[in-house]
């Protein structure tokens, strides 16, 4: 493929020129990584050139088109742009939840002004979003949930609690699931947009038991939200009680996001254990070694689902058999760095250990098989719709 | 090159599926020839028929009038005999020996692979010493003698042994038993004089032989590849074959677990299905995420080393001990969910447990093939 070969050179030379030294180096903290938003800063000059040099390109969302503020990749190019980039450790040059989780959802159901208007707040980092999707009654039987927007003709009231809403607190907008029909259990759900600055809207970060605060208990009294905020572009997404095929949508989405974020990276353990360790105790090197094993048949598992999910190979549930996998892979693969680090893997607070990152991610890593649905719930959709197994 | 199979190999995948699910089915070879007793635990018929399909020479080149096809193929073969337990000599004959005899010279191939491709010739190799498969230690001795070599020592669990026309053999023309190099392969016909076979049949009804080298005299041009220098062959043999296994048992996962599936769904306890039950459907949809996983890891080992890939190494012992364990966990929970019928001679998914059992063991088990993984990674 002649012209492949030409943009693999073209955007190699592109990021040589463009892609400052600091931005090639692995990230470190939270403030390393550029969320965007009406508070945002940037950390340091590279990283302010770097997003403003891609957002120029349309590179902080490649592959969305380019009336929507992308670069019209298509599958295969986008797929080099990120080998490129990983080749030079590239960071990315913006992160955000409406890139990950509300754009694919606007893409797919929202009208052509949505699209137009958030998509290009999002991908020129202006807007900071949050997704309100669990509260404190409804994990896993999210539809269950009882946040309800009480209809007042031109708006809706909203009253509820959300909870597990990720950097809540410094998200500008949320995208939030809302009853707005208490007799029809999933039709009568909406996916709302709306504005974290509304009166009576408030958050309360949750602290961890890694010591960190990612997630938010996000509170609504009283929220008035607008059914339109202009012409084309009202406030929820898809119709008006049909919020449920949004969310289920975009969970599929977050599951193959979860499961393939290690696309590739196989994250082998052992040689990096061996080194640090000095010496391994022969059962650990055991249990490192079918590690090891599973990690790499793993990383062909996720080459092998992003390849047939670019043709539409694969059962349309596979992705909850790679989020099952792979995060249950992933605190197996704490555990034992726990394990092989010893004593020194349990500082809390030391310089060496970066503030008992170790322990902090190994604690973070049991989150995994929670959030994004859990483990049981994985298995009972592939029970249910790949295994079609009987009653579930 | 993508991780699935291109129109070519669907379409070859299809008629194996086809072809193996009637000729090669339970009833009419594993079960028919172990219920008499066959001195051989397969069927020359149906090696036959395989040679008819073309699947006999699919790895021989094509001026050697094989099909040149490669590992990703001879795996399509392999996954349907596994799902099948279809007991013949494919693995050893057109995998192994063919592998090792594409290092050979014009006279060893002209004059054993035409019966292969034909399906009336069977092979065997004889690497092993011992119970545990050790390729690293070879001990058995191959001399000098006259314009050739004279071979003493015994293998152990020799596939198909007693049934083959010509055995590869790995033995020792120099150095000590641990060293690397001083290797040399034989292709060893079956009329060779002072050679003999102690034969045993094991759990899986497949015939295994120790067979003892008395002093057994070859030409020189009975070698295979380069004299001392057979480690190269030996591990482009091993290599294949264990990919080759992997396939297999991928087969035998899938087959256990569809079995076992269909069970959950067919029987009756406390007045619901059995699938209905919780415990049991997150069981059986674990097990499915692991042969899923396994699959991948084999399709990746035969592309690479289809490819030629310096990694094919690492990844053909990641696909074999990845598979050994699914297929091990696939008969484990088969025969447990099954309940039972699940112990009787008379329902086929025991016969899956102990085709695991020798498959697995064949050419390293799931310890060895994690500890070479480690090996390779430096730890």
């Amino acid at each position: 493929m002649p012209d492949l070969d030409t943009f693999r050179q073209e955007t190699r030379a592109w990021l040589e020129a463009n892609c400052p030294a600091e931005m090639r180096e692995p990230v470190r903290d939270e403030g390393d990584i550029y969320w965007g938003g009406r508070r945002a800063t940037f950390k340091n000059d590279a990283q302010k050139v770097w997003f403003e040099a891609c957002l120029a390109k349309g590179y902080t969302v490649p592959a969305w088109p380019k009336e929507y503020g992308g670069a019209g990749l298509g599958p295969a190019e986008a797929k080099v742009l990120r080998q490129e980039m990983n080749r030079i450790n590239a960071r990315p040059p913006l992160s955000s939840f409406g890139i990950w989780m509300l754009g694919p959802a606007l893409l797919h159901f929202g009208t052509e002004e949505q699209k137009k208007h958030f998509l290009g707040e999002i991908a020129r980092g202006e807007i900071r979003w949050c997704q309100g999707y669990s509260e404190p009654g409804s994990g896993s039987d999210l539809v269950s949930l009882q946040t309800f927007g009480e209809d007042q003709g031109d708006h809706w009231v909203v009253n509820g609690q959300k909870v597990w809403t990720s950097y809540a607190d410094r998200a500008d907008w949320i995208f939030c699931l809302v009853r707005t029909d208490k007799e029809n259990k999933y039709q009568g759900i909406t996916f709302m947009l709306f504005d974290m600055e509304s009166e009576g809207c408030s958050t309360k970060p949750i602290k961890l038991i890694s010591g960190n605060s990612p997630f938010c208990e996000t509170f609504m009294d009283n929220v008035k939200v607008p059914k339109s905020y202009g012409d084309g572009l009202p406030a929820q997404v898809g119709e008006v009680g049909r919020g449920w095929d949004v969310a289920k949508y975009l969970l599929g989405h977050e599951r193959e996001m979860i499961s393939g974020a290690d696309g590739g990276n196989t994250g082998t353990i052992g040689a990096a254990m061996k080194r640090h360790a000095g010496e391994l105790d022969p059962v650990l090197r055991a249990e490192l070694a079918m590690f090891d094993v599973d990690a790499l048949a793993y990383g062909a598992m996720g080459e092998k689902f992003l390849d047939e999910i670019k043709v539409g190979k694969g059962h349309p549930a596979q992705p909850n058999m790679m989020k099952y996998a792979g995060t249950e892979l992933n605190k197996r693969r704490h555990e034992l760095m726990m394990s092989a680090g010893g004593s020194r893997s349990l500082e809390w607070e030391s310089e060496e250990t970066g503030g008992g990152k170790p322990s902090r991610n190994w604690l973070r890593t049991k989150a995994n098989s929670i959030e994004g649905g859990t483990s049981e719930v994985m298995l009972n959709v592939i029970s249910k719709r790949i295994l079609d197994l009987p009653g579930s | 090159m993508p991780l699935y199979h291109n129109d070519d190999q669907a379409m070859l995948a299809d008629s194996a599926r086809q072809f193996m699910a009637e000729e090669g089915k339970i009833a009419k070879q594993l079960r028919h020839w172990r219920d008499r007793d066959c001195p051989d635990g397969f069927g020359h018929a149906l090696w036959e028929q395989f040679g008819e399909m073309g699947f006999t020479g699919i790895l021989v080149r094509e001026e050697d009038g094989g099909l040149g096809m490669g590992h990703v193929e001879a795996g399509i073969v392999l996954e349907e005999i596994g799902r099948n337990l279809s007991p013949s000599p494919f693995l050893t004959s057109s995998v192994l020996a063919a592998t090792a005899l594409g290092h050979g010279s014009n006279d060893l191939r002209g004059r054993y692979l035409p019966g292969l491709i034909e399906g009336k010739s069977v092979f065997a190799v004889a690497i092993d010493e011992g119970a545990k498969h050790r390729p690293e230690r070879i001990k058995m001795r191959a001399e000098k003698s006259g314009n050739g070599f004279k071979l003493s020592g015994q293998k152990d669990f020799v596939i198909h042994g007693a049934s083959s026309d010509m055995i590869v053999v790995a033995a020792r023309t120099s150095g000590g038993d641990d060293d690397e190099d001083g290797i040399t392969l034989f292709a060893v016909p079956k009329d060779a004089a002072n050679m003999s076979h102690d034969s045993v049949r094991l759990v899986d009804s497949s015939m295994a032989t120790h067979t003892k080298f008395n002093g057994v005299e070859l030409d020189g041009d009975a070698v295979i590849g380069e004299v001392d220098g057979g480690r190269e062959v030996l591990n482009a043999m091993l290599k294949a074959g264990r990919v080759g296994a992997a396939a297999e048992g991928v087969g035998v996962a899938s087959g256990a677990m569809d079995m076992t599936v269909e069970y959950l769904k067919q029987r009756k306890q406390f007045g619901k299905l059995i699938g209905e039950f919780q415990s049991l459907q997150h069981r059986a949809s674990h097990l499915y995420s692991e042969v899923e996983i396994a699959r991948a890891s084999v399709i990746k080992a035969q592309q690479l080393l289809d490819g030629d890939s310096e990694k094919a190494d690492l990844m053909a012992s990641v696909a074999k001990a990845k598979v050994s364990q699914t297929a091990g966990l696939a008969v484990r929970e088969g025969v447990q969910m099954h309940g039972g019928i699940g112990m009787t001679d008379e329902y086929d998914i025991g016969l899956y447990m102990k085709r695991d059992r020798a498959l697995s063991e064949f050419l390293g088990d799931a310890y060895y093939h994690s500890g070479r993984v480690a090996e390779m990674s430096g730890y």
